[in-house]
């Protein structure tokens, strides 16, 4: 099977210009004065959520070349974790209860990968859906995990130990936005380390790194199980900023959104990832607002992408805008 | 210290009711060239595939600097000392050269992919897997081309480089699949150079169907038909041996 | 558990097999020919059951509806491959899931228009409508019995196209050799078009015939292509006959799982995913 689209491992200057240009817009944004200033922090913070989303699922795509229909499984599970972890009286404090829910979630990935990286290809992609689909229905069947409607969270974590009101708006965003930029760098340094190399390697020809020595299937574990754990993070943001969690976070069609959030933005640095899950999420907003059958809209789109912009909207900058030496930031 | 590196002994495969490989045992000594002939289709690739791990012998025993291997998982039989190149160019085609060859010699550090160390350190600042990557690099005479992508090669410095990358892993055991194959002459003079340099460190085990190279290189020489041993010894005497000169040299002209 | 409870267990295994059958026979089949993974797969089975409900209600008659249906489907399959899908053969499989999940949108809403988000049932056809007494006490429906019976029939027309029959045999070398077979004159666009329509119209097949007894509604292609999924993984991509082996599998497994551990529910089937997995990570019958 031929190695997917990832590309721009080293983001061109202008890549580089703009996440930097974003970054301080995004840290600028809670101080401009616009109309309905509280909905759109609310809605960039979700979309720099499903950008940690996006980024972990770009490690397991784009670099190590496994494509995951299951992906949102870990963030739903680290939701509930949370969700199950709030008492209806009190907030849970922030230092234990995330690792707590990223972890499980990383466990999950753990024990589901065991199973799951041993096959390749089209089976990979099948199992992983089914897998997912199986925690779906372990949660949306049973009432005593909240069944179809769901849990609420009645209290965003206590982060008071650090100085921060996570129930204000602007803290939960800035908190979020330190979140996105954390795990950028984070993962940004892991793709250039022997780890992440060998991942690369992995992709492109998995066959001759076990024939010059790497045992593929523990580094494919450990990259599924680290990218389900992010993903955990992800979705713990995610079930504090919404106070609410249902099965559809853990069900096929938020693994299938992780994965067009991805490809839209470009595949293999990251930074496509984020680049994408903004653009996704604007797109779908934007066809929401313009008709009752927005999911037409977002069905022509989504084949668009396909035909025209294989490699994503950093590609299609890529190949406008030509090739200069990049960096590794 | 034995200088047997690789002992095969009676190996076979079947695939259904067909025997690819049937009853072929073969060593490989230290600073010796034991070449593999035969024409298409007798079995000789197969015969490299059970080496090296590729795939599982149906019967048969392989004893590789004193382990028993028969069956193994590839990455393990590598980490026992064993390279292997490829005959259809298995490489990394959106890497550079250099980064090719330093992917094979990373392999040879100590790693647990669960080591959170390695997940942030630099992969460039390993000092030894670069050490091992000049000096693979340098021995398959690609240094001037160290920087370029590997799709843009030509095919015979890509032979190269799949034998710079068997070479990275610093084995002991050398698997070579048609190294010379497709190229021009004298590509294929510097390859032969490069494999007698190599002969004194290594035990090498050569399929070719080129048959100057074989002739001027092999210490040793099996010709495999039709999965089997139909002869096996010194070049001068399974080159005079009528059973041999029959079923293949006969043809190769 | 007594006899007949038993054998109603039964026959309901099989019977879920066998429609299971129909659409993994379908995926399998355009995957291991083609190489195309399509996620939309379970929408036809949807269009197919609410062409069914429709089409009663217009014609009055399930039958003829399901003739309708039928054309109907294959021609969109025809059309699909056509237009669509034959340009994606060479592409990789992220490629294939991105098109056919937006595919899927595209098909709910297009159901949406159509027919709206409701969810509806249909009536089983009055001649069939009556049940075998077992016991004092049960009985089984005929009309699941008669959907197995077409189930096997199709399994037994689709055995005898691909082994005994000239576009069977090109079908075959298609999957064999694509070059070798389009070097031999053999119009293999033609091949892949009939295979295509084919795995398309028994997914709706399927999907019409279940309608009776399984509520019409939006959801229902997703929770079926799961199962798909699952039967493809166990029998092995490619392989009819693994197709139909893991479904009927799949079937006893869910169905008496369910019976027999109830707190378990769903989650047997995926217990037997992860053991086949860790023998067999191709499938049982993996060519």
């Amino acid at each position: 099977m031929s190695s997917p689209k990832a590309t721009l491992e080293k983001l061109p200057r202008g890549v580089q210009v703009l996440l930097g240009v974003g970054a301080l817009a995004l840290a600028a944004f809670p101080f401009v004065p616009v109309d309905g200033r509280d909905f759109y922090l609310q809605m960039i913070t979700q979309m720099m959520i499903l950008a940690i989303f996006a980024m972990s699922l770009d490690l397991l795509q784009g670099v190590t070349g496994l494509v995951s229909l299951g992906h949102a499984a870990y963030f739903g599970l680290a939701g509930y974790a949370l969700a199950f972890l709030t008492p209806a009286d009190n907030p849970v404090a922030l230092w234990w209860s995330l690792p707590l829910a990223a972890g499980a979630a990383g466990l999950a990935a753990l024990v589901i990968g065991f199973f799951v990286v041993r096959t390749h290809g089209i089976y990979f992609i099948m199992v992983t859906m089914a897998f997912a689909q199986m925690i779906y229905f372990l949660f949306f069947d049973n009432k005593s995990l909240g069944g179809s409607d769901g849990i609420y969270v009645y209290f965003r974590p206590d982060a008071s130990a650090v100085g921060i009101d996570l129930e204000n708006r602007t803290h939960f965003y800035y908190f979020t936005l330190a979140a996105l930029i954390g795990v950028y760098l984070l993962l940004r340094r892991l793709l250039f380390s022997p780890f992440g190399r060998a991942l690369s390697g992995i992709r492109v020809n998995e066959h001759r790194m076990r024939a010059v020595g790497y045992g593929t299937f523990g580094y494919k574990l450990a990259a599924f199980t680290l990218a389900g754990t992010l993903a955990g993070v992800a979705g713990y943001l995610w079930a504090a900023q919404t106070g609410f969690v249902n099965p559809e976070l853990m069900g096929f069609h938020m693994s299938a959104h992780a994965i067009m959030m991805v490809i839209l933005g470009g595949m293999g640095n990251f930074a496509g990832a984020i680049v994408g899950a903004f653009a996704f999420e604007y797109v779908m907003h934007f066809f929401k607002d313009m008709t009752k059958h927005w999911q037409l809209l977002m069905g022509g789109f989504i084949v668009l992408v396909v035909i025209v912009a294989p490699r994503g909207l950093l590609g299609l900058g890529e190949k406008m805008f030509g090739r200069n030496k990049g960096g590794r930031l | 210290m034995s200088d047997l590196l690789l002992s095969a002994q009676h190996l076979t495969k079947r695939f259904g009711g067909l025997a690819a490989v049937n009853d072929v045992s073969v060593d490989l000594f230290r600073d010796r060239i034991h070449a593999v002939i035969g024409p298409n289709g007798a079995g000789k690739s197969t015969l490299t595939n059970l080496l090296s791990g590729d795939l599982p012998p149906t019967s048969g025993q392989i004893r590789l600097n004193g382990r028993e291997t028969a069956g193994h998982a590839p990455e393990s039989i590598s980490r026992l000392g064993l390279g292997r190149s490829y005959q259809k160019t298995n490489i990394f085609l959106p890497f550079t050269v250099w980064d090719n060859v330093r992917l094979a010699a990373q392999s040879r550090e100590r790693h647990v992919p669960w080591n959170p160390i390695h997940w942030f350190s630099s992969a460039t600042r390993m000092t030894r897997v670069n050490e091992r990557c000049e000096r693979a690099v340098e021995l398959a005479g690609l240094t001037h081309r160290t920087h370029t992508v590997a799709a843009t090669i030509s095919h015979g410095e890509q032979r190269q480089l799949e034998i710079a990358m068997t070479l990275a892993t610093e084995p002991t055991v050398l698997l070579l699949d048609e190294p010379l194959a497709g190229m021009g002459q004298a590509e294929a003079e510097s390859m032969v150079a490069l494999l007698q340099r190599l002969k004194k460190d290594h035990a090498m085990m050569l399929v070719e169907h080129d048959m100057d190279a074989v002739f001027s290189l092999a210490d040793q020489l099996t010709v495999m038909v039709n999965g089997q041993v139909i002869a096996s010894g010194t070049p001068g005497s399974v080159r005079a041996d009528p059973l041999v000169q029959a079923a293949y040299l006969g043809e190769e002209h | 558990m007594d006899f007949a409870n038993f054998l109603i267990q039964l026959l309901n295994s099989i019977q879920y097999g066998l429609l299971l059958f129909m659409l993994a026979a379908g995926l399998t089949l355009i995957f291991g020919i083609m190489g195309v993974v399509n996620l939309a797969h379970g929408s036809f089975y949807m269009l197919g059951a609410y062409m069914a409900w429709f089409f009663t209600a217009q014609f009055d008659s399930l039958v003829l509806a399901i003739v309708v249906g039928t054309l109907l489907a294959v021609a969109l399959g025809w059309l699909l491959e056509w237009g669509l899908f034959r340009f994606f053969y060479h592409r990789d499989h992220l490629d294939q899931v991105l098109l056919t999940f937006g595919l899927i949108y595209i098909f709910e809403e297009l159901r949406s228009i159509l027919w709206g988000d409701d969810v509806h049932a249909v009536q089983v056809p009055e001649l069939l409508n009556w049940s075998i007494p077992l016991t004092d006490t049960l009985s089984y429906p005929v009309y699941r019995l008669v959907m197995s019976g077409i189930c096997i029939a199709l399994a037994v027309g689709l055995y005898l196209l691909i082994s005994k029959t000239r576009l069977g045999m090109k079908i075959r070398a298609g999957a064999f050799n694509r070059e070798m077979t389009e070097a031999l004159g053999i119009n293999i666009r033609l091949i892949h078009g009939v295979v295509f329509a084919l795995g398309v119209g028994l997914a709706a097949i399927a999907g019409m015939i279940a309608s009776p007894i399984a509520s019409v509604y939006p959801g229902m292609g997703s929770s079926v292509l799961i199962m798909c999924f699952v039967v493809v993984v166990i029998g092995g991509i490619g392989s009819v006959r693994g197709a139909l082996v893991a479904a009927l599998l799949v079937g006893l497994v869910d169905t008496f799982g369910k019976v027999l551990v109830p707190q378990l529910a769903g989650m047997a089937v995926y217990m037997l995913m992860a053991l086949v997995l860790l023998y067999k990570p191709e499938g049982l019958f993996k060519q």
